[in-house]
C-alpha cells in the first residue's frame, strides 16, 4: 500500500485521532510535573508458549525408566538429550539454549504449577496471566497491575509495558493502565498518524462523560506512546542474524527497542502451536528449535551489547501435558511444566530444584512443587525491585534465584 | 432534569433494548408513544424462531467419533473431517445467532440473551455444536421470561454441565465445580454463601448428567441421597431443592438486577435504584420482562448521566453498524475475525465469569481497530491486523486470517432515502443525531466537514459523513 492511498484510507479514522492534540496538551499538561515512572534499569521479557508445551520432552528425564515405559514412542532417546546433569537434559532441537546453559545464563526451575490446576487452555492461561487463584477471576493481569503500580501518581505512560503483537493478552491490562500492544513501532507509529492533523486546540468540553473522558484518554496515551516509541527506535538496528519467523521477529523488536533506549521495562511476547495431541514429535521438534535459535539469538545480540545481565528472559506455558501418551504420538492436557530464566545476571548454570518425580503422580499428571507466583513474586521484588504483595495480592515466597 | 428530545430518547432506547435503530425504524417509532414502543419491545415475538445448525440425531460427539474411528466405521482423514466439520457448526452458530441480533426482529430477546449469554458463561467444550445450539436456543427461549425457569433450564443445560464438570460430580467423589458457580455466578454472588454450603450443594447436585444426544437426565445410582446442610437447612436436598433455595434468597434478585442495570443502564450502579429494582424483581417472581419495562420506562433512564455511558461490547458494535447500514458479509471469516480481534467471540467467553464489559473491551490496540472498522467494512480497507492464536488446537478454524479486504454488501439506498430532506449544510448534525449519542463538538463538525468534497454527489456525501462518524471514538458508546 502506498503512503498516498494509506492516508486515504486512515482518513476516516484518524478522525478521531485528529481530535487529539488538544486533548493531549491539556492531558499532558496535567501529568506534567507529576514526575516519570522510576526504574532501575532492569528488563524482563516474558515469552509464552502457547497451547501447553510438554515440558517433559523439553527437560527430560532421560535416566527415568517410567518416562520410557508411559512414551513408548515419543520418549527423547538418552543418547540424543543435551544433557544438563545426571538426571535431566534438554531437546535435541535446542542446541542454541544449551550454548547458553554453558554459558552460565540459564536457570531451569522443574514442578512449576499452581493449586487445583485447570486442564483448560483458556481458563489456565488466564490463570497465569492474572496470577489468580484456580478458583477466581481477576480482570487485570499481573504486567497490567506492574504497570499500575509503576505508573501511579506519575506520568500515565502504557509503553512502559510493551507487547510485541497486534492485540492487548489480559496479562498486560491494568486497573488504571494498560500495556501497549505493537508489532512494530512503525506500523502502530502510522497508525495513530495522518498529515490531516492539524491544531485543533478548541476547548475540550470539560463536563462531558467519563466514557467519553476514557476513550480520549486512551487514545492521546495511545498516539502519545506510539510516537515515543517510534522516535526512539530510529536509530539504525542490529547486526545479529535472527532466524526467520514469528518469534525471531519479535525479539528481534524487543532487541531494538531496548538497545534503542525506549523505556520499557517488560515485554511480552507469545508463539503458539504446543497443544500437540497427534504426532507430537515433528511438531515440538520445529517449535522448539525456532524457540531455542530465536532465544540464542536474542542473547547474542544482548550480549554483544553488554546487556545480558540487565535483560531477564522468562518462559512458561499455561500447562504441561500428561506423563502416559496417547494413542495418537502425542500428548494430552496436563499440568506441572518447567519454566526458564535467561540471562539478567543470575548464578551461573543451574537447575534450581529436583527433576520431576514421576513416581509421585497426581491423577497421571507432575505434582507441582513451585506455584508459578513464587517466580513472579521474585521477578517482582528480587529483580525489578517492586512491591510484590501489592501486584499479586498477597505474599508468595520467593524462589532462590539469586 | 431532561433536556432529551423524543427523538434521542428513541434513540437511546434502541440502542440500549436493542443494537440501535435504522433510520426509517426511528422515524415509525416517533410517529408512536415511548410507553407503546417499550411494550412493544418487551412483549415482541412471544414464539421464537430457533436457532439451527444441526439435526439433533445427525451430531457425533468427538468421544463418539472416535468411537467410530476404533471400530473402523471412520478413518483417520475422516474423523479429522467430522471434527473440523464440528467446529465449523459452531461457527456457523455464531454466525446464525449474529444474522438473527443483526435483523431486528424480537430484538429485546436477542440483546437480553447476549446478556444471559455473558451471565450464564459456557464455553464450547469438546466442540459439541449441537449442545451449543440447545443452550442458546434455551437462552433466547427464556430471556425475557421468568428467571427461575431460566436458572432452572441453563443450570441443566448439556453443554453447562458438561462446562462446569457435573459429569464427574459423583457420589463419593464429589467435584464442588457447578456447585460453586451456580452461587458465585448465577445467583447469590461471591460472599454470600459458605464454603461448607458448596460442599454440601455440590453433593445434591451430584446425579445432574447429560447424554450424548443432548438430553439432560437425572442418574439415581450416582446422586448422593444423604443428608446435607445447605444455608442452615437440613434435608436430604437434591439440586432441584439447592436451586429453589437459591430463588428464595432475595440476594438473588439483588444480584441479578445489579447486573442488568450495570448492562443496560450504568457501569456504575445506583445503589438505592437498583434496591427498589431488586425488590420489584422478587415480588414478581423473577418476571424478567416487567423488569426491563420497569427500567425503559423510568425518567431515570433517560438521564443524561447514562447517556453514552455504556462502552459497546464488540458484538453490539459489530451487530449495529450492520442493523444501521443493512450490511451483509459476502463471507463467514471476517465477521468471526472481527469478533475474535476484539476479543468477544460468541460461545467462546472467556471463562465462567463471562465478558467483563465496560473499560474493559478497550486497550490501545482495539480502539485503533474499532476506529478503523468502518473503513473495513464500508471501504473495503487493507486489514494488517492479526489476533493471537489462543494456543488450542481445536479453535484454529477459528482462528485463520479472513483475507485481508472484508467483502461486503451495504443497503446504502434505504439509509440514504431517509435524509433527502436535510441540506447539505445540515447532514452532518442530521446524522450524528442518528449514530451518536451526543451532538456534535464544534471542533468535531469542522473535521466531520473536511470529510467531503464541493462538486461530490448526495449520496457521496452522506456515505463519507456516515463512515466519518462511525470512526469517533464517541461512535463506541450508547
Amino acid at each position: 500500500m502506498n503512503r498516498r492511498k494509506f492516508l486515504k484510507q486512515s482518513a476516516f479514522t484518524t478522525a478521531g485521532t485528529m481530535l487529539i492534540p488538544h486533548f493531549l496538551k491539556a492531558y499532558e499538561a496535567q501529568m506534567m510535573g507529576q514526575g516519570l515512572a522510576a526504574s532501575n534499569g532492569k528488563i524482563l521479557v516474558v515469552v509464552q508458549l502457547s497451547g501447553g508445551n510438554d515440558g517433559l520432552n523439553t527437560v527430560v528425564p532421560y535416566r527415568n525408566d517410567i518416562y520410557y515405559r508411559e512414551r513408548p514412542t515419543i520418549a527423547i532417546k538418552p543418547e540424543k538429550v543435551l544433557t544438563l546433569n545426571d538426571e535431566i537434559g534438554l531437546h535435541p532441537a535446542m542446541t542454541p539454549l544449551k550454548a547458553l546453559y554453558d554459558e552460565g545464563l540459564v536457570t531451569v526451575i522443574n514442578n512449576v504449577g499452581y493449586p487445583n490446576p485447570d486442564r483448560s487452555h483458556f481458563r489456565s492461561m488466564d490463570i497465569w496471566q492474572t496470577a489468580s487463584d484456580s478458583d477466581a477471576y481477576l480482570q487485570t493481569g499481573w504486567v497490567g497491575r506492574y504497570l499500575d503500580a509503576a505508573c501511579a501518581g506519575k506520568a500515565q505512560q502504557p509503553f512502559r509495558t510493551i507487547e510485541v503483537d497486534d492485540t492487548l493478552s489480559l496479562a498486560m491490562k491494568g486497573n488504571s493502565l494498560n500495556g501497549l500492544a505493537m508489532l512494530d513501532p512503525k506500523k502502530l507509529y502510522s497508525q495513530t498518524r495522518s498529515n490531516l492533523v492539524t491544531n485543533l486546540s478548541k476547548e475540550h468540553s470539560t463536563n462531558e462523560p467519563e466514557t467519553v473522558s476514557y476513550l480520549y484518554k486512551t487514545l492521546a496515551e495511545t498516539v502519545s506512546s506510539a510516537e515515543y516509541v517510534f522516535n526512539k527506535a530510529k536509530v539504525p538496528g542490529t547486526n545479529t542474524t535472527y532466524p526467520n519467523g514469528e518469534l525471531g521477529n519479535r525479539l528481534k523488536t524487543v532487541s531494538q527497542l531496548i538497545q534503542a533506549g525506549v523505556d520499557t521495562s517488560v515485554y511480552y511476547v507469545s508463539i503458539s502451536g504446543f497443544d500437540t495431541h497427534i504426532n507430537q514429535p515433528g511438531q515440538q521438534e520445529r517449535l522448539l528449535g525456532q524457540y531455542a535459535e530465536a532465544v540464542g539469538a536474542f542473547m547474542t545480540d544482548l550480549k554483544a551489547a553488554g546487556r545480558q545481565n540487565d535483560i531477564m528472559l522468562m518462559t512458561f506455558s499455561e500447562f504441561g501435558r500428561r506423563v502416559k501418551q496417547n494413542a495418537s504420538n502425542g500428548t494430552d492436557h496436563g499440568t506441572a511444566n518447567n519454566v526458564f530464566l535467561i540471562g539478567g545476571g543470575l548464578p551461573a548454570k543451574r537447575v534450581l530444584n529436583e527433576a520431576p518425580n514421576l513416581s509421585k503422580l497426581t491423577d497421571g499428571d507432575l505434582t507441582y512443587s513451585v506455584d508459578f507466583r513464587q517466580i513472579y513474586a521474585t521477578l517482582l521484588h528480587d529483580y525489578l525491585g517492586v512491591d510484590d504483595v501489592a501486584i499479586l495480592g498477597r505474599k508468595f515466597n520467593g524462589v532462590k534465584i539469586v | 432534569m431532561n433536556h432529551q428530545t423524543k427523538q434521542q430518547q428513541l434513540r437511546y432506547l434502541f440502542a440500549r433494548a436493542g443494537f440501535g435503530a435504522t433510520p426509517a425504524e426511528l422515524n415509525e417509532a416517533s410517529r408512536s408513544t415511548l410507553r407503546k414502543v417499550v411494550r412493544q419491545l418487551v412483549s415482541n415475538g412471544k414464539s421464537v424462531a430457533s436457532l439451527q445448525v444441526v439435526e439433533p440425531d445427525e451430531n457425533r460427539t468427538k468421544r463418539q467419533l472416535k468411537g467410530m474411528f476404533r471400530q473402523g466405521q471412520l478413518d483417520k482423514e475422516m474423523l479429522r473431517e467430522q471434527i473440523r466439520a464440528n467446529a465449523q457448526k459452531v461457527r456457523d452458530l455464531n454466525l446464525q445467532w449474529l444474522d438473527r441480533m443483526v435483523s431486528g426482529t424480537d430484538v429485546l430477546r436477542e440483546k437480553m440473551a447476549l446478556f444471559w449469554h455473558g451471565h450464564f458463561a459456557c464455553r464450547t467444550m469438546g466442540r459439541n455444536p449441537l449442545f451449543m445450539q440447545q443452550y442458546a436456543n434455551t437462552l433466547r427461549e427464556h430471556a425475557l421470561g421468568n428467571f427461575r425457569d431460566l436458572l432452572m433450564a441453563a443450570s441443566k443445560e448439556p453443554a453447562m454441565l458438561q462446562f462446569l464438570n457435573n459429569q464427574q460430580n459423583r457420589k463419593n467423589a464429589p467435584n464442588e465445580n457447578f456447585a460453586r458457580e451456580v452461587m458465585e455466578l448465577f445467583t447469590l454472588g461471591r460472599g454470600n454463601y459458605s464454603e461448607f454450603d458448596i460442599k454440601e450443594a455440590a453433593r445434591a447436585f451430584t446425579g445432574w448428567q447429560f447424554t450424548p444426544e443432548g438430553e439432560f437426565v437425572f442418574r439415581a445410582q450416582v446422586h448422593d441421597d444423604g443428608e446435607k446442610k445447605i444455608f442452615g437447612k437440613t434435608g436430604t436436598f437434591n439440586g432441584e431443592d439447592v436451586i429453589a433455595m437459591l430463588l428464595e434468597n432475595p440476594q438473588t434478585a439483588r444480584f441479578i438486577t445489579a447486573k442488568i442495570y450495570r448492562f443496560f443502564v450504568n457501569e456504575t450502579e445506583d445503589k438505592k435504584r437498583v434496591d427498589q429494582l431488586a425488590e420489584q424483581f422478587y415480588k414478581n417472581g423473577y418476571d424478567i420482562a416487567a423488569l426491563m419495562e420497569t427500567i425503559f420506562m423510568a425518567d431515570w433512564f433517560y438521564d443524561a448521566k447514562n447517556i453514552g455511558a455504556h462502552i459497546k461490547s464488540p458484538v453490539e458494535l459489530l451487530v449495529g453498524l450492520r442493523h444501521t447500514l443493512g450490511v451483509q458479509f459476502d463471507q463467514p471469516q471476517p465477521q468471526i475475525f472481527v469478533q475474535r480481534t476484539l476479543g468477544q467471540l460468541l460461545f467462546y467467553p472467556p471463562n465462567v465469569a463471562g465478558w467483563p464489559g465496560g473499560k474493559n473491551w478497550i486497550d490501545s490496540s482495539s480502539l485503533l481497530f474499532r476506529m478503523q472498522l468502518p473503513n473495513y467494512v464500508l471501504k473495503t480497507a487493507e486489514v494488517t491486523v492479526q489476533p493471537k492464536e489462543d494456543g488450542d488446537v481445536n479453535t484454529q478454524l477459528l482462528a485463520r486470517k479472513g483475507g485481508t479486504t472484508f467483502r461486503t454488501t451495504v443497503n446504502w439506498d434505504d439509509f440514504e432515502k431517509e435524509f433527502t430532506k436535510t441540506t447539505d449544510a445540515g447532514l452532518p448534525d442530521a446524522l450524528a443525531a442518528f449514530l451518536l449519542p451526543f451532538p456534535l463538538r464544534p471542533d468535531q463538525r469542522i473535521l466531520i466537514e473536511k470529510q467531503t468534497k464541493t462538486g461530490q454527489s448526495r449520496s457521496e456525501q452522506i456515505r463519507m459523513v456516515t463512515a466519518a462518524l462511525m470512526s469517533l471514538p464517541e461512535y463506541q458508546l450508547t
